[in-house]
């Protein structure tokens, strides 16, 4: 059955408290998940209390100035702090987002920061992704064609042909859209989830691409690509803003329409 | 011990190249059930289902005996499709899974097919 309640060992317990400085005016709660599975302790959350008139704007900020200044065995990803690398996605005040993109003052009261749903947790805010980035192997990412690259330059594409790209390339896969999909929490195993399928919607609606039919023999599957029941989860949260649960509606109309 | 890679678990199977059919019939009797669910529900505002009589008056007309039975297909179509997705969605034991769709198909085909004789035998029988 799906799981409702968190295993007994994985409960998240009250952890360690860490104060601002006695003259900081301008303080805020962080409230941090924390997890270490070698330790073999159940996961805390730990309660950061920062200055924010001495720390940056952005969560990430935050958690590079907890990291730096408080408390050097907080483990998270990050890496291009403008929101192109996809490293520091984390579930932020109940949403999943790109830390180097969320304003703490977007956030009202304590800030609580876990890390993307329903993943195994490495440590801390970090999840294992070599499931969801199998799953992306899986689709052939990339331009498949028969016909030969034409010897005195590039495959042409239309400006039109080209604008059907758009919405899809900007994807950085943070992830942030799988794993704020319930379909995706209970079906991982199968369902290739809104990141990946929405990849997969980019080479489909690539003029220069060869593949589309096996392309579309492959997505179609009632795990795949139908345990999609469009609640949108995936554009809500997207923090690009882009909107995965569209392209797999069109993924699911191209197959209607050649059923047709 | 599993030293499977990613990707071959990933692939699993291979696709089972269906799930659109599903998909397309549980929009059609989605749409199905739009005119026959009014027709069902205006009929009983007309007091058509107000006493044994009046019902067996109504369902021996052949156009609402027709509708009558077209409703209740699509909406057991309709019931099994939906159904199936929750099993598919939550129930994670094969066996369970296996055993829950065909008790689905068949109180569904149950019903179906007690509901259209009831409504034949009417039809037939007269008023």
């Amino acid at each position: 059955m799906a799981e409702f309640k968190l295993p007994a060992n994985s409960v998240v317990q009250d952890g360690k408290s860490f104060s601002a400085p006695a003259n900081a005016k301008n303080t805020r709660k962080f409230k941090i998940y924390r997890y270490d599975p070698d330790s073999g302790d159940n996961p805390r959350t730990d309660t950061y209390e920062l200055d924010l008139d001495a720390c940056g704007p952005m969560v990430l900020d935050a958690l590079i100035k907890i990291k730096n200044e408080i408390d050097a065995t907080l483990t998270f990803r990050r890496s291009c702090r403008e929101g192109i690398c996809g490293s520091c996605a984390m579930n932020i005040d109940g949403r999943n987002t790109l830390a180097c993109l969320k304003p703490i003052e977007d956030i009202s009261g304590d800030v609580k920061i876990y890390p993307l749903p329903h993943m195994p947790v490495v440590k801390d805010l970090v999840p294992d992704l070599s499931q969801p980035y199998a799953q992306l192997a899986s689709i052939e990412p990339w331009l498949k064609a028969d016909s030969p690259t034409p010897p005195d330059g590039e495959r042409l594409q239309s400006r039109e042909e080209r604008a059907k790209l758009d919405g899809l390339w900007e994807c950085i896969l943070c992830f942030s859209c799988s794993t704020a999909c319930p379909s995706y929490w209970w079906n991982s195993d199968r369902y290739l989830g809104p990141a990946v399928l929405l990849q997969a919607y980019r080479w489909l609606a690539d003029s220069r691409d060869e593949y589309t039919g096996e392309r579309l023999d492959m997505l179609e599957d009632p795990f795949r690509l139908y345990r999609c029941h469009t609640i949108m989860n995936c554009t809500n949260t997207c923090p690009k803003g882009l909107n995965p649960a569209l392209a797999i509606t069109e993924i699911k109309k191209m197959i209607a329409e050649r059923g047709a | 011990m599993k030293m499977q890679s990613d990707l071959g678990r990933v692939r699993g199977l291979g696709s089972a190249k269906s799930g659109s059919s599903h998909w397309w019939a549980q929009r059609v009797t989605a749409a199905a059930n739009l005119p026959l669910g009014l027709w069902f529900i205006y009929s009983i505002l007309a007091g058509h289902t107000a006493s044994f009589d009046a019902v067996r008056a109504w369902l021996s007309s052949y156009f609402h005996a027709t509708m009558m039975v077209l409703l209740v297909i699509s909406v057991a179509w309709h019931f099994v499709l939906g159904l199936q997705v929750v099993i598919e969605d939550y129930v994670h034991n094969r066996k369970a899974e296996i055993v829950s769709m065909l008790l689905i198909r068949a109180l569904a085909v149950f019903m179906t097919v007690a509901a259209i004789i009831s409504v034949l035998r009417i039809v037939f029988a007269g008023a």
